[in-house]
């Protein structure tokens, strides 16, 4: 009885320490990245671009997928976003005319003291240029021109920086939310992109959460359109009966450093192709 | 404003395939406009025909079955690289398009 509290004890203090130890985003990282490299032991890291599309349990999706790719139903929209960020010069609001800056977003502004998205700037720039800035955050003209900024970064790995406090702290507020339950349904993000990566939820296979954002702004076949990454919160969090944040809310920002964070050195393929 | 058409060509073992694309809403005259309730009009491809070096190949009659953004595919024997593929099409609105490419 008492060996065996004894152990008990030890076991106890070994876990207590552990889960003691500092959290912070550099091991938050290690675990994350780890926890699906070992789940999925044939998948590199930068195959995690592709989504659902990189598991091993998507065989047949995947094989559809790449039946969809010979004509990348995105083309289009790529074009006009294309034509519309050279018909209003927004390169000259971006470092390096906008190449290869994307894998840096989202990032802390000190000044303004919040988190910047890439349609945040456009949409500043716009307003620079003394343009109105564009209301639809979800499709259309933002998505397609937010798509065509990101893909001058493609093959570029995610790197951002968190160790700014204000940026730290919405990192942290991102982490609560990814894994918070939520919803009539009550489920976490993680319920389905971390513990059940790679199973069924009705006819579709779940996506695994590494690699979230590092193929948006994304065309999906149900959408048959290009849209933004915080269109795609808004989809889930209805899915599991939660009431959606608007896009480029708060809290749509600070998940969207925490998943990008957590995308670290993954390369830009964007614009992603799904269903 | 023409319709834009893709075309992809690539062998497999002795056969060429060719594959297009025409941007065309293949509209079945029974769905609604969500906004004015009044049907949306019938406007579909009806003829598809494949070319090489100005004969035709292949031809195919679409129609209202075949959804939005029409993609087409026939595999041929005895095309070589350089021969040009045309594709036209032409619809029940009496528009058309054609396009004409090298096969690589």
């Amino acid at each position: 009885m008492k060996k065996i509290a004894m152990i008990l004890i030890v076991l106890g203090a070994t876990l207590g320490v552990a889960l003691a130890a500092k959290a912070d985003p550099a091991h938050d990282l290690k675990a994350f990245q780890g926890y699906f490299l070992k789940k999925f032991p044939g998948v590199k890291l930068s195959s995690y671009h592709d989504g659902l599309y990189a598991l091993p349990q998507a065989k047949e999706e995947r094989a559809e997928w790449e039946q969809i790719m010979v004509f990348p139903p995105y083309e289009l929209g790529l074009e006009k976003g294309k034509e519309f960020w050279n018909k209003n010069h927004l390169a000259s609001c971006f470092r390096n005319g906008g190449k290869g800056v994307a894998a840096h977003y989202p990032y802390w502004d000190a000044r303004a003291k919040e988190v910047r998205t890439i349609v945040n700037d456009i949409n500043s720039c716009l307003v620079k240029k003394g343009m109105k800035p564009i209301k639809n955050l979800k499709s259309g003209t933002m998505a397609q021109t937010v798509a065509y900024m990101k893909s001058l970064s493609n093959g570029y790995r995610v790197h951002i920086n968190v160790s700014a406090p204000g940026m730290r702290k919405m990192y942290e507020e991102g982490k609560k939310f990814f894994w918070a339950k939520r919803g009539q349904l009550n489920f976490a993000c993680a319920d389905c992109h971390v513990h059940a990566a790679g199973m069924h939820i009705g006819g579709n296979v779940l996506g695994p959460a590494l690699g979230h954002g590092t193929g948006f702004p994304v065309y999906r076949s149900k959408w048959g359109k290009l849209g933004t990454l915080h269109w795609r919160y808004m989809g889930c969090n209805k899915q599991v009966r939660a009431k959606p944040f608007k896009p480029q809310s708060k809290q749509y920002k600070a998940l969207q450093v925490y998943e990008t964070y957590m995308d670290t050195g993954i390369p830009l393929k964007v614009p992603g192709q799904r269903g | 404003m023409a319709r834009p058409i893709r075309i992809k060509t690539r062998r497999i073992g002795g056969e060429t395939e060719l594959l297009a694309m025409v941007t065309h809403p293949m509209d079945t005259g029974r769905v609604k406009n969500k906004k004015t309730g009044k049907l949306i009009p019938a406007h579909y491809i009806e003829k598809f025909e494949f070319a090489i070096n100005g004969k035709v190949v292949a031809s195919a009659n679409l129609g209202p079955a075949v959804s939005k953004n029409a993609m087409v595919g026939v595999k041929v024997r005895g095309a070589k690289a350089g021969d040009t593929v045309t594709v036209s099409w032409n619809d029940n609105k009496k528009e058309s398009g054609s396009k004409s490419q090298p096969i690589r």
